[in-house]
């Protein structure tokens, strides 16, 4: 073989390998995954690398996201904010523009500023805090999962525009989960026109009696009761209401809607109503989703797997309607097109929140909670 | 008027718990200078002896009445049987340590009865079967006071009568005042001090069982951490009451319920223990003995 040959080869080998990298730059669609998966909390975070990669396996047996093939850029957060920053870091250097993730809200947080000045949008299964959607402070932020102060919306709303009373009384249990759930009810309650807080009041867990912040509520007029906190409270106040003959509706939330609450308040738990996570098991594509997840890992899927299937596959289509993955056109699909996902046609509202993602008002009815669709 | 009418009975339901409880950790501590923190667990015992007995009694479809009896009284020997054996076991072998010794035992026991009916039992909440139903010439009161209510006050005011009546006429309680005023005399005139502080253990755990039936039956839910609250209270009414008077003790009860329900219906529930406490302070304060306690004379 002669130089001339070998200068041949090589070049062409060299414009060949030069021109495989620029095909597979031109042709993958490079799809983010922070969370943890290592760590005391990876339980969170492997859940959503699983249905990312069980998604992307579908859509690239399909032929992928406007002809290109997905291809998954995993990183590890574990959880922490620190680490989170030089994940998003990490990410924006490899190119990527679309990020799903990330798992806990501290560490979505600290990692949003880093994607927001690099254009990358993100899109979170399981972040909750409030603020990320409604300080406005990250426009590339979306979720699929409602926001902690979901349940209360859904309360107020339910009570005001559904039931159409006018004056509700809060109360909660003075613990972090009841006491913020009824904060916010409260705030809903003074925004909203047609609806007045009666009373706003605490009551200790435990106590023996609840019949003096019983009769309170009857002296406040209250229609209905908005309360924030925990089955054992709620069943002893209901009981007692009750018993002093009051017919004020009761309203609760995911900490009431139990069936130890059902069994322990026994008749007077009828007519309740309280707050649940959306039943998805009639959904087809739920089923599909957690059919692939077994079929996969020979197991049932942990936590947030649904809202991550659902937002992996809302970002993609999102893509894909826009055709490429610039920040704006991709925004716009995201606010635009609904994407059928295991949790329900959805599409973002301006602030980033899926619509239509969150919780049900659920009332017991013969001994059971169904769904309340008054 | 209607609504302070409807927050006195509140807090004299509530004040009536308290003092059925409170009636145990006074007589304990009249007779051997013990606090008692195991008896708040006692009064759960008999709630879940209760629960225990009448369910089974109402699959057997036995009719109310003599289910609430029969709950009873098997609650109450139950815990008696539980009073009597605390004693022996976790007090008497130290009869003569110093006091803080029967002090940390009793706080022991405690936490030992509470993870024992966890284990025993369950942590789940379980529904208490209504056991009182409502009489029907209470109904048009019914929204200011219900059935339970009032006979959670009967009960209590009747069993404070009848053990002073006990304390003051029988000869036993001629035996447990004496021993509660001076031990070493008392055996030395042929008093049996070892019987009469179990037999007071008896009387103060039928009572706090008494107490775990009504209240039970009140709320309706009881779980093995119902006891720690109550007893609390009950301990707060006791030394507010004047801690070894019996009427004391019942008078404590209704001066704490009452200043928790009226906190909670003209100020807030939030604060509802900052008033009771507050209260507990300042009684102390200016009559250290209790409201109705004896001013214990220095021995020099």
């Amino acid at each position: 073989m002669n130089t001339f040959m070998k200068k041949t080869v090589i070049a062409t080998l060299f414009s060949l390998s030069m021109s495989m990298v620029g095909l597979s730059q031109a042709d993958t669609l490079k799809l983010g995954v922070a969370g943890p998966h290592s760590g005391d909390l990876a339980s969170y975070g492997i859940p959503t690398k699983s249905a990312a990669e069980l998604v992307v396996k579908q859509i690239n047996a399909k032929g992928g996201v406007n002809g290109k093939q997905v291809e998954l850029v995993i990183e590890d957060d574990v959880c922490k904010p620190e680490v989170a920053t030089n994940t998003a870091t990490k990410m924006v250097s490899e190119g990527v523009k679309i990020v799903l993730g990330h798992i806990c809200s501290g560490a979505t947080k600290a990692a949003l500023p880093i994607y927001k000045d690099a254009n990358v949008i993100v899109i979170s299964p399981s972040a909750t805090n409030p603020g990320l959607t409604q300080s406005g402070d990250y426009p590339n932020f979306y979720r699929t999962i409602a926001s902690d102060d979901a349940q209360a919306a859904k309360e107020v709303d339910f009570a005001l525009n559904t039931l159409g009373l006018k004056k509700i009384a809060v109360i909660h249990d003075k613990g972090d989960y009841g006491k913020g759930l009824a904060e916010f009810a409260k705030k809903f309650l003074e925004e909203a026109k047609n609806g007045e807080v009666v009373l706003y009041e605490g009551v200790t867990p435990g106590a023996v009696d609840y019949s003096a912040v019983v009769q309170k509520i009857k002296r406040s007029g209250a229609e209905a009761v908005i309360f924030g906190g925990y089955h054992p409270e709620a069943s002893k106040i209901i009981t007692q209401m009750r018993k002093k003959r009051m017919k004020t509706i009761f309203i609760s939330d995911d900490g009431v809607k139990d069936k130890t609450f059902i069994k322990v308040a026994g008749k007077y738990a009828e007519g309740v109503y309280a707050t649940g996570p959306q039943d998805n098991s009639k959904n087809p594509l739920s089923k599909e989703a957690i059919d692939a997840h077994k079929a996969a890992h020979k197991k049932d899927p942990g936590a947030f797997y649904e809202n991550a299937y659902s937002a992996a596959l809302a970002i993609l289509n999102a893509v894909e309607q826009a055709g490429s993955t610039d920040y704006d056109a991709v925004s716009k699909a995201l606010h635009e097109h609904a994407t059928a996902t295991p949790v329900g046609d959805i599409k973002f509202d301006e602030r980033g929140d899926a619509t239509g993602v969150g919780f049900a008002m659920y009332q017991v009815k013969d001994g059971k909670f169904v769904e309340a669709n008054k | 008027m209607e609504y302070f009418i409807e927050l006195l009975f509140s807090g004299l339901t509530r004040g009536s718990i308290y003092a059925l409880i409170a009636l145990g950790y006074t007589m304990v501590y009249g007779i051997i200078g013990l606090i008692n923190f195991a008896h708040g667990e006692i009064y759960m015992i008999g709630a879940f002896t209760a629960y225990i007995i009448a369910s089974v009694l109402s699959i057997l479809g036995f009719p109310a009445l003599s289910i609430i009896v029969l709950a009873g009284l098997a609650a109450a020997i139950w815990s008696s049987a539980y009073g009597y054996t605390i004693e022996k076991v976790a007090y008497k072998p130290l009869r003569h340590a110093p006091r803080l010794s029967p002090l940390i035992s009793a706080i022991g026991m405690s936490i030992f009865l509470q993870n024992y009916v966890l284990l025993a039992q369950t942590s789940d909440f379980l529904a208490f079967p209504e056991l009182i139903s409502d009489f029907d010439f209470m109904e048009p009161i019914a929204h200011i006071v219900g059935t339970t209510d009032m006979i959670i006050i009967v009960t209590t005011i009747v069993v404070m009568l009848l053990l002073t009546l006990f304390i003051k006429m029988t000869r036993m309680g001629k035996a447990m005042r004496a021993t509660s005023q001076d031990r070493t005399m008392a055996k030395l005139i042929g008093i049996n001090v070892d019987r009469v502080i179990s037999i007071t253990f008896i009387i103060g755990s039928a009572l706090a069982a008494i107490g775990g039936i009504l209240i039970a039956s009140h709320i309706g839910q009881i779980n093995f951490y119902i006891g720690f609250i109550a007893g609390i209270k009950a301990f707060t009414a006791a030394v507010l009451g004047g801690i070894g008077s019996i009427p004391g003790a019942v008078l404590g009860g209704f001066v704490l319920g009452l200043t928790e329900s009226f906190a909670t219906g003209y100020v807030s529930s939030d604060y509802e223990d900052v008033f009771a406490f507050s209260l507990l302070v300042l009684i102390l304060i200016f009559k250290p003995s209790g409201l109705l306690g004896k001013q214990e004379v220095q021995k020099v």
